[in-house]
């Protein structure tokens, strides 16, 4: 195959196919990381930078969950994301809040800052080493016939679905979702109306980290830790929500999807290193040309 | 504001003894402290040009530093040309990268977080390609550059390693002196130029700039470029320094990070900023490993937690930065001293 002037090897239809299906499996969690990361823009329009580190910070949760008290990660999900969301509450309320003055480039080097203080706490705390959660059903799994997929990428799938489905119920059917809902639309408007705006963008910031811990409770089995992990992620992350349409539940989740397979096609194309290549240049691409996005509208 | 009379002493004793610290100093290791210092305040001083001056906030101020670096070592060691060569195709190199990143994230008309993000983007796109493209660059290993060890070849090597005894100690730390000074020069240029006015009313409010007559794509284009031109001059030193470049050091977040750091704590848009911010974080970084790193054992990490911390109580309670505190001070203290004398 011949590709701008390159020659590119060429492959089965089923090496490809195999690539795509393993890149949808991928794709479900980039779609679970950047899940809470379109919330909180769609809500406070926050880039938030430390998301991140936030996932950092509930990997490890989950794994000393596991290695001091042997909590299977699934479970630790009850312990972590009620966590999540109360850490994230604070950090809005008492820490981002404050720092914004209400200019976004603020906000996002605020975040920065916030990031860079926990990813670096996680350094001096926990030292660089990486650290797996080891599960007995670590490789088991399914052979779907063109690549085999183990329990917890059907499990990261899975869960990055029900989150997706159930955060749209949350913002259709609950009175908080209706008050975020108010609150994304007309700030003033929503305070006029009886609203507590700085609490609704607290709870906002609290269920974006609660649905990243959700994330990282469905990485750990397949990923380790380390303090720089979410920086490994964040990137992808910002580009899923970019791509998806920034605020975009759904948007996030077909973004995820997209992301993943381009990268694991990318990746059989252009070798394991340059592949990555793929996630930037789309990134730059559709910040460019559509900073909607594909679902995304002008607020 | 400090008037002007009083700000002139100032430069005029800060610059000289900048100028005399390596006879007043005889401490290694303190040489190497200041070093360090001047090389963040130009690094912050680049992106204060753009970010400071400009309102145009970068997060990948790295692929000028990064690119920079990489021409300066790449035309060394496979080409073989002087160092003295290299620097100009370093410095053009950066600024093309700077226009090509600048004319489509401002042709688009990307502005706050979006021109943040495009960056940091580009930025990585880089770090991949320095990384895979081995037969070019290296690799992950990186290029190491060969130590010069005629002392008769030093200016002309530009390693001050084995120059004798004077410029072994104080070689490097006057190239990065010299390079901080023209960081010092532009953005001087900048407050009392017409295009530095210009550049400030764009950042204050781009559509009322576009409405008095301002082209503002073509004052952000300079800017990008002026601030990649500085920038650049920090990935020169590295390499003579250090003689050595990999994709980390290059593309990695940690100069954008430090870059920003130095100018946002230090003050945006201010000559001083830069350096004043590099000098806190630097101290504060020292002690901070002196103290806690003395009481819970060395560990990697102390610094940044706090640098992260101060960044965001910068953001929080001092937005104007160092400068905007010692300008507080400087009122009150002359405020006094006239209640006192009337």
């Amino acid at each position: 195959m011949d590709f701008l002037g390159i020659s590119l090897p060429s492959y089965s239809f089923d090496t490809v196919f195999g690539s795509a299906i393993s890149g949808v499996f991928l794709g479900a969690i980039y779609a679970l990381v950047a899940l809470g990361l379109t919330l909180i823009y769609g809500v406070l329009h926050i880039i938030n930078f430390a998301h991140g580190s936030l996932l950092m910070l509930a990997m490890y949760a989950v794994f000393f969950l596991w290695s001091g008290l042997g909590v299977d990660p699934y479970l630790a999900m009850l312990i972590v994301v009620p966590g999540g969301f109360c850490f994230g509450y604070l950090l809005q309320r008492s820490v981002i809040g404050r720092a914004s003055h209400g200019r976004d480039e603020i906000i996002l080097l605020a975040t920065l800052g916030v990031s860079i203080a926990l990813e670096n706490f996680a350094l001096f705390a926990f030292s660089a080493n990486e650290r797996n959660v080891q599960v007995p059903y670590d490789f088991d799994g399914i052979d779907l016939g063109f690549v085999y997929v183990v329990w917890p990428q059907v499990a990261a799938l899975a869960g990055s679905l029900l989150i997706t489905a159930a955060l749209w119920a949350f913002m259709k059917f609950t009175d908080t979702g209706k008050a975020i809902r108010a609150v994304a639309k007309e700030r003033q408007g929503a305070r006029l109306m009886g609203i507590n705006v700085e609490h609704i963008f607290a709870v906002s910031f609290g269920i974006g980290t609660a649905c990243v811990a959700a994330a990282a409770s469905l990485l750990a089995p397949t990923y380790a830790v380390f303090p720089q992990v979410g920086y490994l992620f964040v990137l992808i992350a910002f580009t899923v929500v970019v791509l998806g349409g920034m605020g975009s539940f759904v948007g996030a989740l077909v973004g995820g999807l997209i992301i993943g397979v381009t990268e694991q096609i990318g990746r059989l194309y252009l070798g394991e290193s340059l592949g990555l290549i793929t996630i930037s240049a789309i990134f730059i691409l559709i910040l460019l040309f559509r900073p909607t996005g594909l679902f995304g509208q002008r607020l | 504001m400090i008037d002007v009379r009083t700000q002139r002493i100032g430069w005029a004793i800060l610059i000289a003894a900048l100028l005399a610290a390596p006879f007043a100093i005889s401490s290694g290791r303190w040489m190497e402290f200041i070093e360090l210092t001047l090389f963040a305040a130009l690094l912050g001083q680049g992106w204060n040009i753009l970010g400071g001056y400009g309102g145009q906030y970068s997060f990948g101020h790295a692929l000028f530093f990064g690119t920079a670096a990489y021409i300066q070592a790449l035309l060394q060691f496979k080409l073989g040309w002087s160092p003295w060569v290299t620097l100009w195709f370093a410095i053009a190199g950066a600024v093309a990268v700077g226009a090509f990143v600048g004319f489509l994230s401002f042709r688009y008309g990307l502005r706050g977080s979006y021109f943040a993000l495009v960056t940091l983007a580009f930025a990585e796109a880089f770090h991949v390609l320095a990384r895979s493209l081995v037969s070019v660059t290296g690799g992950g290993s990186g290029i190491q550059l060969s130590l010069n060890q005629d002392p008769e070849m030093a200016i002309a090597s530009f390693q001050f390693t084995f120059a004798g005894p004077f410029l072994a100690e104080a070689g490097y730390y006057y190239v990065i002196l010299f390079c901080l000074l023209i960081g010092f020069a532009v953005t001087g240029w900048l407050n009392h130029s017409r295009f530095g006015a210009q550049l400030q009313a764009v950042r204050e409010d781009e559509d009322a700039a576009e409405a008095l007559g301002i082209n503002a794509f073509r004052v952000k284009m300079r800017a990008i470029c002026l601030s990649a031109a500085v920038t650049s001059l920090a990935g020169i030193y590295y390499v003579q320094k250090f003689l050595f470049v990999d994709p980390g050091i290059a593309y990695g977040p940690g100069k954008s990070v430090e870059a920003l750091f130095a100018a946002i704590i230090g003050g945006l848009g201010t000559v001083i900023g830069p350096l004043l911010g590099s000098a806190f974080i630097h101290i504060v970084g020292e002690f901070a490993k002196e103290t806690i790193g003395a009481m819970l054992g060395d560990r990697p990490g102390v610094d940044l937690i706090l640098f992260g911390i101060i960044l965001v109580l910068i953001l929080a309670y001092m937005p104007r930065g160092l400068v905007g505190l010692a300008e507080v001070i400087w009122k009150r203290l002359s405020a006094r001293k006239e209640a006192g004398d009337a």
